[in-house]
């Protein structure tokens, strides 16, 4: 166990290795309670949010999602949320834990004309992600999942229990989220357990679809191979969307005007000096946050921000912010001695492109 | 946690195993737990001189990487070759197949093998992981 944002989460259940491979393979369960859900609410919600974050919420269908950031006047990042639409008047703004707070302090003082109420602790959040996810929660839930796009919600049922259920996720895989109740997460928790023991998906893979409870170390190479930037790694106010290589989701179109649009457009228009970057080790020593990405030259032209050994790829990778006038393969330095590494493209895992 | 009485240990989370001239090396079991899954491990070179304290390789795990102090003086005699296909012997038997490396030590008049002075006994650092929760 581990403390994480105020919260005691698990960094993993047994060997996170194996969870990590059962996500990629089977499935994986995930307790992600920790993570902050904002109501936006009122007929002026989309307008609000608009003017809060750099996407384009008012957009967005009913029971549909997109990822979005909270930007500062100045372009610099705040937070990377998801937002679900989950009706005409009510948006659900999920935020990384440690950043709840912030979030919630900005959306209260942007939001005006909506109703803006933290529900992070009435909200309890059980992610089932994996090939097999689908199977499994199909066996408990009245929800039609086949018909749910991927970034789309629904209010339904899981194990009884009234839940808005997503698919959405941070592994890479297919996968869904359910947001319930904190008294109904056990039940729910449980009853996806027993439908994999149950042999929903099938196969023989020892809990019948293979379904085995996932930590936070699992979370973290799955969301590394899949590219995703992590709040506090990747992400900071110190970086914009455009150096993440996440300019997409900074709407400049928008009619609206929103908090760090000005400064935005102007880092649009002159280009990242800076950029995240996908490097493969050629080494088994691993580059890890904060080891310095050097020039073949030995000059330093980059900071790694994520680093892990890759259980599907089976080297380390690593993501850094590089000079964008920078040309590899570059080197890391490990602890005073130099690596090699290569550049790849991000992501490192892409399921669409599995055999 | 299993923590065997014939091993000598030492603070960094080492065991030490003596059997006459030769001192066989590896992390205990609460180490590798504290590790996680253990995905390379860098040890020193055959024929290579060690000192007692000072680091001589490293332990990669998914998480962290943490120096392999040596916890005697002495020729390096054998490297554990089997850890570098499959470095999860570290977690799944950290006292027995995931021994990382052998070092020859000097044995004094007495017979005994010269150990240097901190080693802990099983109950010592049994009492040590307690403390540290």
């Amino acid at each position: 166990m581990t403390e994480f944002a105020g919260w005691l989460m698990p960094l993993r259940y047994a060997s996170e290795t194996a969870e990590h491979n059962a996500v990629r393979s089977a499935a994986g369960l995930f307790d992600l309670s920790h993570m902050g859900e904002i109501a936006v609410t009122g007929p002026g919600a989309g307008e609000a949010l608009d003017y809060a974050v750099c996407g384009w919420p008012s957009a967005l269908a009913p029971g549909r999602a997109r990822y979005t950031m909270l930007c500062a006047p100045d372009g610099g990042v705040l937070d990377d949320l998801v937002i679900y639409r989950q009706g005409a008047d009510r948006f659900m703004v999920v935020a990384n834990a440690a950043n709840t707070a912030v979030v919630l302090g900005e959306l209260l003082d942007r939001c005006s004309g909506a109703q803006v109420h933290d529900e992070t602790a009435a909200t309890a959040l059980v992610a089932i992600q994996g090939p097999n996810a689908a199977g499994i929660l199909a066996t408990v839930t009245d929800l039609d999942l086949p018909a749910m796009r991927y970034y789309a919600g629904a209010y339904g049922t899981v194990a009884g229990c009234p839940a808005w259920v997503a698919r959405t996720g941070y592994t890479g895989e297919d996968g869904f989220e359910v947001f319930c109740a904190p008294e109904d997460s056990e039940r729910v928790w449980m009853a996806l357990t027993e439908a994999a023991d149950g042999g929903a998906g099938g196969g023989d893979l020892g809990g019948a679809a293979g379904l085995v409870p996932a930590g936070l170390a699992a979370r973290d190479t799955l969301r590394l191979e899949a590219g995703m930037p992590l709040y506090g790694n990747e992400l900071g106010p110190d970086v914009t969307p455009y150096e993440a290589g996440l300019g997409r989701v900074v709407r400049l179109d928008k009619p609206a005007d929103f908090v760090g649009r000005q400064a935005l457009a102007a880092r649009a228009a002159e280009g990242p000096r800076r950029v995240l970057t996908g490097l493969l080790a050629r080494s088994r020593r691993v580059p890890r946050h904060g080891y310095a990405v050097l020039s073949q030259a030995g000059k330093q032209v980059g900071v790694v921000t994520s680093g892990a050994p890759s259980p599907t790829l089976g080297t380390p990778i690593a993501m850094a912010y590089v000079h964008t006038d920078a040309t590899g393969p570059f080197g890391i330095d490990v602890r005073g001695k130099t690596e090699p590494a290569d550049v790849t493209e991000l992501p490192f895992y892409d399921r669409s492109k599995q055999g | 946690m299993s923590v065997p009485a014939e091993l000598r240990y030492t603070e960094e989370h080492e065991w030490v195993a003596i059997d006459g001239d030769t001192a066989s090396v590896g992390i205990t079991e609460y180490a590798a737990q504290q590790l996680g899954d253990v995905v390379y491990v860098s040890l020193p070179a055959v024929g290579s001189a060690v000192t007692a304290g000072e680091p001589c390789g490293e332990v990669e795990s998914t998480k962290s990487v943490s120096d392999l102090y040596c916890p005697v003086d002495g020729e390096v005699t054998e490297v554990n070759e089997e850890l570098d296909g499959d470095p999860g012997l570290v977690n799944a038997e950290p006292y027995g197949a995931g021994w990382m490396f052998r070092v020859r030590v000097t044995v004094g008049t007495d017979g005994e093998a010269a150990l240097p002075p901190g080693l802990l006994s099983a109950a010592e650092y049994e009492e040590l992981t307690k403390s540290a929760g």
